[in-house]
C-alpha cells in the first residue's frame, strides 16, 4: 500500500455540508483526520487561508491541495481515490445525478426549510412548494433504497440534508413537512441513510444535534424573517 | 423519451451565456448538432418536455434524452464524447486540477450573472453595491487566472468554457457600473482576448454591442431607465 498524503477535514458539527464532505470520505473508505472549527469563536486562520473566496466550510485539505466546496469536494474524493464508486460510471447517469443535486442545491433546499421555520401566512406558501418539490426528487428513488441503488452515492450525499437535519428541525419547530404517509420513501431513505453502516462515522449524533439547532432556534427564526424581508 | 431525432439538439436562447458554454464545448469537441432557437416568451412543447423541472434553456437532446443546466451539458459532452479525432478533453486529468476547474465554474455560477443582472436592474445604493460586488467578482477572477494563458493552465478547458461567454458582458457592466474592466483586471481581458482567439469562442459568443443593445431592450420592457 503506497502512502498517501494525509487528509484532513475543516468542518464544523452540525453543518450538514461539512456533513457531506465526511460522507464522501467514509463511502470511499478514506481516512481522515477532523479539524473543527469553533462557530462561537472567529473564524480560524487554517480556513481563512484556505478558502480565502468564500470562507466557509468544508474544506478538503490533502497534502498540499485544498478543495472547497461540499459537492466539489465529494467529486474529487470519487476520482483521487480507490474505493466504491460515488458516481454512476454512464455518463447519461452522471449527468442525471448531478441534475438532481443542483437540483437540491438550487431549488428544493430553501423553500423546504423554509416551510419549516417560517412562522405565519407566508408559511403555507413555502410548504406548497416545498411538497411539489420533494415528490419530483422522491420519484428518483425509484423503488430503491437509495439513489445510487443498494448502497448510497453522489446523490445521497448530496441529498443528506433530507436526512439527520430534516428529522431534527421537525423536532425543534414542531412542523412536519414530509409526512410519512404521504413520502414513505423518503422517510425510509432518511432512515436508512442514517443508519448506514458505512457511514456510521459521519452521521452526527442525534442528541448534539437537537441540542445545537434548540439552542440557535431564535438565531435561524431571525434569520429567515431577514431572508423574507429582502 | 422527450424527442425521437437521433444525434445532438441544443435547445437555446441567441444571446444566453450559459447556453454559449454547451455551443462552446460541442464546437471544442467538433460535434454537429442542430441548434433550436427557443421562444422564452412562448416555450415550445418540445423544451417544456425536455426539461418539466425548470422550463429553461439550454438543453441538450441527444438521440432523444434531454440533459439540463449548462455546466452539467459540457461535462456530459466532455464524458459521452472521450478523445473523438483527437480533441483533448474539456476537463483535465487529474482529480485536482478538475475539482479546481469544478469550483471556478461554480463560483461564476453562484456569483457572476446574478450580480450582473442586478448591476443593469437597479439603481442608486442597490446598484452601487451591485457595482462594488462585481468588482470584486472580476478581481478575484483576475487572481484565479495569475499569469496563466487560461484558467487551467496551458491548456482552454472547463472552466474557461463556463467563463468565457460572459466576456461579452463587460462591456454592458462596465457601462452600467462606469469602470473599465481593461483597468481593473488586465488579466482577465488579456485572457478574455485569448479564447476570442479560438474558433469555438469567436462563433458563438454575441459581439459586446449586441449584448448591451439586448439589455437595453430588456429595460425599456421591464420600465427601466
Amino acid at each position: 500500500m503506497s502512502s498517501s498524503p494525509a487528509v484532513k477535514l475543516i468542518a464544523f458539527f452540525g453543518s450538514p455540508y461539512a456533513h457531506r464532505a465526511e460522507a464522501a470520505l467514509c463511502l470511499k473508505g478514506v481516512p481522515y483526520e477532523l479539524l473543527l472549527e469553533d462557530l462561537l469563536r472567529t473564524k480560524s486562520d487554517l480556513l481563512l487561508q484556505h478558502n480565502p473566496v468564500h470562507k466557509k466550510v468544508p474544506v478538503l485539505l490533502h497534502g498540499d491541495r485544498t478543495v472547497c466546496e461540499s459537492l466539489v469536494i465529494a467529486e474529487y474524493v470519487d476520482e483521487a481515490f480507490d474505493g466504491p464508486p460515488l458516481l454512476p460510471t454512464d455518463p447519461y447517469d452522471r449527468a442525471v445525478a448531478r441534475f438532481w443535486a443542483d437540483f437540491i442545491e438550487n431549488k428544493l433546499t430553501k423553500p423546504f426549510f423554509m416551510a419549516h421555520w417560517v412562522e405565519g401566512e407566508a408559511r403555507e406558501g413555502f410548504e406548497k412548494e416545498g411538497l411539489e418539490l420533494l415528490a419530483l426528487l422522491e420519484a428518483q428513488l425509484k423503488g430503491n433504497k437509495f439513489f445510487g441503488g443498494d448502497r448510497p452515492g453522489y446523490l445521497d450525499i448530496a441529498a443528506s440534508m433530507l436526512g439527520p437535519w430534516r428529522s431534527v428541525v421537525e423536532e425543534v419547530t414542531g412542523v412536519t413537512v414530509a409526512k410519512e404517509e404521504e413520502h414513505p420513501s423518503l422517510c425510509q431513505w432518511a432512515r436508512d441513510y442514517s443508519s448506514n453502516e458505512a457511514l456510521r462515522p459521519c452521521i452526527p449524533d442525534r442528541d448534539r444535534l437537537l441540542a445545537y439547532f434548540t439552542k440557535n432556534k431564535e438565531m435561524y427564526r431571525a434569520g429567515v424573517r431577514a431572508m423574507l424581508q429582502q | 423519451m422527450a424527442g425521437e431525432k437521433k444525434g445532438l439538439q441544443l435547445l437555446d436562447f441567441w444571446v444566453s451565456p450559459f447556453g454559449q458554454r454547451c455551443r462552446i464545448a460541442l464546437s471544442e469537441k467538433g460535434l454537429p448538432y442542430e441548434y433550436l432557437e427557443q421562444d422564452l416568451g412562448n416555450k415550445s412543447e418540445l423544451l417544456l418536455r425536455s426539461n418539466p423541472v425548470h422550463k429553461k434553456i439550454p438543453v441538450l437532446l441527444h438521440d432523444g434524452r434531454p440533459v439540463c443546466e449548462s455546466l452539467i451539458i459540457v461535462q456530459y459532452i466532455d464524458e459521452a464524447f472521450p478523445g473523438k479525432d483527437g480533441k483533448p478533453a474539456l476537463l483535465p486529468a487529474d482529480p485536482y486540477a478538475r475539482a479546481q476547474a469544478r469550483f471556478w465554474a461554480d463560483y461564476v455560477d453562484k456569483k457572476l450573472y446574478d450580480c450582473g443582472t442586478r448591476l443593469w436592474k437597479l439603481k442608486g445604493e442597490a446598484q452601487q453595491q451591485a457595482r462594488k460586488e462585481m468588482l470584486e467578482i472580476l478581481r478575484t477572477l483576475d487572481g484565479a487566472l495569475g499569469d496563466g494563458k487560461f484558467f487551467g493552465g496551458e491548456a482552454f478547458g472547463f472552466a474557461d468554457v463556463a467563463i468565457a461567454p460572459f466576456t461579452a458582458w463587460f462591456l454592458t457592466y462596465e457601462r452600467h457600473g462606469e469602470f473599465s474592466v481593461e483597468e481593473e483586471c488586465p488579466r482577465l481581458v488579456a485572457w478574455a482576448k485569448r479564447c476570442g482567439e479560438r474558433e469555438s469562442v469567436a462563433k458563438n459568443l454575441t459581439p459586446p454591442e449586441k449584448v448591451y443593445e439586448f439589455i437595453c431592450g430588456m429595460k425599456k420592457r421591464f420600465g427601466i431607465e
